[in-house]
């Protein structure tokens, strides 16, 4: 697959996923990386002050970490990381082997309500990819 | 491989600096990360161990300017250089569009830099990219330490060691005073967008 270059339509639309289905819902910042640690498109409520450039490297070799970890103790992979804090959390999801949904939220969202969201954001935008890429 | 978004036309580069343990290759990244304060948005990020030695990479994003309209992210890394740490160092290299090779000119040194060398071709191998084809560019750093009277390889050798058959751009460097850090970071920086321009084109 290509991943290399999106096209604007195709970041368009993730965009409006992303809104729709996230910022919406009350999560400060979602980011969607490659797991070389750039980032493809990052949407913020227009409050959060993350530094995302740095974020999606760290990400990035945080989940290539937990994906070596998978392999050591036999499994294929971690498809989902959740850190919790006291006040903000970060949810990992995967969308396909390149790709990485982030998401960062407070407390006021429930992890479960979320992750009935990012599964759904991320069907969309597997649609997205496989419409122009597949 | 870059990472262009046509949208809000950034392209993202992955340049990473490359070498055994101790040759200085985090130290080139802070030298970069003082000298060009005024190009860096953010902090440098570095992951490291209680006694200071790089533990899964450091990175420092890096605003090069627009070319055709286009803003150029480069992003810098290094690996850690500890012999132990090649699994890390295989998943800092993944996506990579340049690598500095940094080489320590102290003559006790050489027979690790020829291994780092292999090493680093084959974990490319791995990602399906060749050493001889990826842009590169290599630094013999350390030089300053001749002043101290400290043994170390001349350019020859360690050319003849290491760049006898990649023939790539090289350069002796002092990261720690700074000598040649900018030329080295100035050369991987355009041959990485050359060879991004001709990919795409």
């Amino acid at each position: 697959m290509n991943y290399g270059i999106v096209s604007q339509e195709q970041l368009e639309q993730i965009d409006t996923i992303l809104s729709s289905k996230l910022i919406k819902l009350g999560v400060d910042c979602v980011i969607i990386i490659d797991m070389a640690g750039n980032i493809i498109t990052a949407k913020d409520n227009g409050e959060s002050k993350y530094d995302v450039y740095s974020f999606a490297a760290l990400a990035a070799g945080n989940f290539a970490t937990v994906d070596a970890m998978a392999k050591l103790v036999g499994e294929a992979e971690f498809s989902l990381l959740f850190h919790k804090g006291q006040d903000s959390n970060i949810h990992f999801s995967k969308i396909d082997d390149e790709l990485l949904l982030i998401s960062m939220f407070g407390k006021d969202i429930s992890l479960g309500f979320l992750r009935l969201n990012v599964v759904e954001a991320i069907e969309q935008i597997r649609k997205v990819w496989e419409g122009t890429n597949g | 491989m870059s990472f262009i978004n046509l949208k809000e036309k950034v392209v993202q580069v992955k340049i990473v600096y490359y070498g055994p343990g101790r040759c200085g290759k985090t130290t080139n990244l802070e030298y970069v990360n003082r000298k060009f304060r005024d190009q860096i948005q953010s902090e440098m990020v570095s992951l490291k161990t209680h006694g200071d030695r790089t533990l899964f990479f450091d990175f420092l994003p890096f605003d090069m300017g627009q070319i055709k309209g286009y803003d150029i992210k480069i992003q810098l890394y290094t690996v850690p250089g500890q012999v132990k740490y090649n699994a890390t160092r295989k998943l800092v290299l993944k996506g990579v569009d340049g690598v500095v090779f940094v080489a320590d000119a102290m003559e006790k040194q050489r027979e690790k830099n020829i291994r780092s060398l292999n090493q680093l071709h084959e974990n490319l191998q791995a990602y399906k990219e060749s050493i001889f084809k990826l842009p590169l560019v290599i630094q013999y750093n350390k030089v300053d330490l001749k002043d101290h009277g400290v043994p170390i390889l001349p350019t020859a050798v360690l050319r003849k060691d290491l760049n006898s058959r990649l023939k790539v751009p090289d350069f002796e460097a002092s990261a720690i005073t700074g000598y040649n850090v900018a030329a080295t970071l100035k050369k991987i920086i355009s041959s990485t967008v050359v060879s991004i321009q001709k990919k795409l084109l």
